[in-house]
């Protein structure tokens, strides 16, 4: 932090006390069209029977469009690092959380009680509520 | 709306200001009106407001992990419970509404664009264009949901086994989730009116895409019954038997075998168009649920999923994660409503945009949400 408000910014190198960095519409709407057609993509694959390879795929390009979501529109690109920091760090968390919850999972899958698992499906429909509509 | 209008709280840059503030009198003749007197400049007070906001999106991001905890585990345990379950989600308003929420997101960028440039028409354009997207999304997920109730795919116990028949609940949900929209579109057309009367260029730089966002929800609702009366059945007849559900088809089914055919046979093109022709307030019963549930005509009951432990419990996991998403939605559209006000008054220039890159911020992580949840919901084979 600068003693003065003189030179301040001197810094980081803007003229003036400018640290605003406006995206060029261009790069906006390619990256709006880039997130469209890896919808399509992901829209698209998603009809193929790709077994246990489908997630990958979808999760794969998941991240590629939250990839570009953060990078340029939410700016991180030109961001402080600090921010980008952050934003990461839980990331890393959340890939934590998620694989220590996954990691024993197989031990006590066998043991759970799904409960009402064994109902009867006629049991399970409350018919106050409901008319059958083919009668 | 004071000057200190969109603060943070986050005291990290404070203790430095306080820190080196003796050095100074921290006078206020060179602070602006936008710039709260505790930053010494507007970069300051950017940075600040930026960082607090990223942090809290790091909390949310976190916050929704515990949904995404819950959604892993079950789905690693029993993968065919989400492979007979995404076939009841309309996968083609999944698709409309990431579209919509991308669309979204390039016009909140656009909209801090216009903010930095002092563009203060087009960032009033940009915010309305954003707070219409979100009516629109908001306006098909109650299409989805409301669909999806009065064929009791419902959350846990709730959830009414799906049977080759299908049942229908006679509740008419959607009138009432329309109410309080409408509500609001009328408050904010008589708002537009008297906007129009006092001939107030602000207000009515406030109340048109208040009133257009109004009107969007509606359109919404009429987006998703179109798409959900005319291609639902044709989609989740080929999810079916893709997913190999469908050893009992029936006739109709081998006209729709193909995945995503547009083609409805014959007996759903004229069911679809009655359902079509059903009005904002449809009826409370009615020939058109014969169609409605049509989706498990293909499927006969799979007792090992279909029931309220396993299918149940899928729903739950969608309405929570879903709904929790439609929260924020609801959320992100208040603040959009606040900041179409503060650039009706044309508060922003290139060193005060922090509230509208701030929002951005917010809205491209609800955006960054539904990336994740449209594929791991809706895009099951």
């Amino acid at each position: 932090m600068a003693d003065t408000h003189s030179h301040s910014h001197s810094d980081h190198g803007h003229a003036d006390g400018e640290f605003s960095h406006p995206m060029p519409v261009w790069m906006l709407l390619a990256v709006f069209f880039a997130l469209l057609g890896l919808t399509f993509l992901t829209v698209f694959q998603a009809q193929f029977d790709l077994g246990s390879l489908e997630i990958v795929f979808s999760l794969i390009i998941a991240s590629i469009k939250a990839g570009l979501v953060i990078a340029f529109f939410m700016h991180l690109v030109w961001d402080k690092p600090l921010n980008a920091i952050a934003i990461f760090s839980s990331l890393i968390f959340v890939a934590l959380f998620l694989g220590f919850t996954l990691m024993d999972a197989q031990q006590y899958n066998e043991r759970l009680i799904m409960d009402p698992k064994n109902e009867i499906l006629e049991n399970s429909t409350p018919k106050a509520r409901l008319i059958k509509a083919s009668e | 709306m004071g000057r200190c209008a969109f603060q943070d709280p986050i005291s990290e840059n404070m203790t430095e200001v306080a820190a080196h503030t003796d050095g100074h009198d921290h006078g206020h003749h060179d602070h602006p009106s936008w710039l709260a007197h505790h930053f010494d400049d507007a970069e300051q007070q950017f940075d600040s407001g930026k960082l607090g906001m990223w942090l809290f999106l790091v909390t949310e991001i976190l916050f929704f992990s515990g949904m995404f905890c819950a959604y892993v585990l079950y789905r690693n345990r029993n993968p065919e419970v989400f492979e007979f379950c995404s076939a009841f989600l309309n996968e083609k308003l999944g698709a409309i509404n990431t579209g919509v929420l991308l669309f979204s997101s390039l016009t909140m960028a656009w909209a801090v664009r216009a903010s930095q440039l002092k563009q203060h028409k087009l960032l009033v354009g940009m915010l309305g264009a954003t707070l219409g997207c979100a009516a629109i999304f908001l306006g098909v997920k109650s299409v989805e949901y409301t669909h999806k109730w009065s064929l009791g795919l419902l959350p846990g116990r709730m959830y009414v086994a799906q049977m080759e028949n299908g049942y229908h609940s006679d509740v008419d949900y959607l009138t009432p989730l329309c109410i309080a929209p409408a509500v609001l579109t009328v408050l904010f057309a008589l708002y537009y009116v008297y906007s129009l009367v006092i001939a107030s260029k602000f207000h009515q730089r406030v109340a048109g895409p208040l009133l257009v966002a109004g009107l969007c929800f509606f359109g919404g609702i009429y987006l998703g019954q179109f798409i959900e009366g005319g291609e639902h059945h044709g989609d989740s007849h080929g999810a079916h038997a893709d997913a190999g559900h469908g050893e009992h088809a029936s006739h109709d089914e081998e006209h729709a075998k193909e995945a995503g055919s547009e083609t409805p046979a014959p007996a759903e093109a004229s069911a679809a168009s009655s359902d079509t022709g059903v009005a904002l307030v449809s009826t409370s019963s009615g020939p058109l649920h014969d169609v409605a549930v049509d989706p498990k005509e293909a499927a006969i009951p799979n007792a090992e999923v279909n029931n309220q432990g396993m299918a149940g419990l899928f729903f739950s996991i969608y309405y929570c994660m879903t709904g929790v998403h439609a929260v924020h939605i609801i959320g992100g559209m208040l603040v959009i409503s606040w900041l179409i006000v503060k650039a009706a008054r044309e508060e922003f220039h290139s060193k005060y945009y922090g509230p509208v890159d701030n929002v951005g911020l917010y809205w491209h992580l609800v955006d960054f949400i539904w990336i994740y949840l449209f594929p791991l919901l809706y895009l099951i084979t």
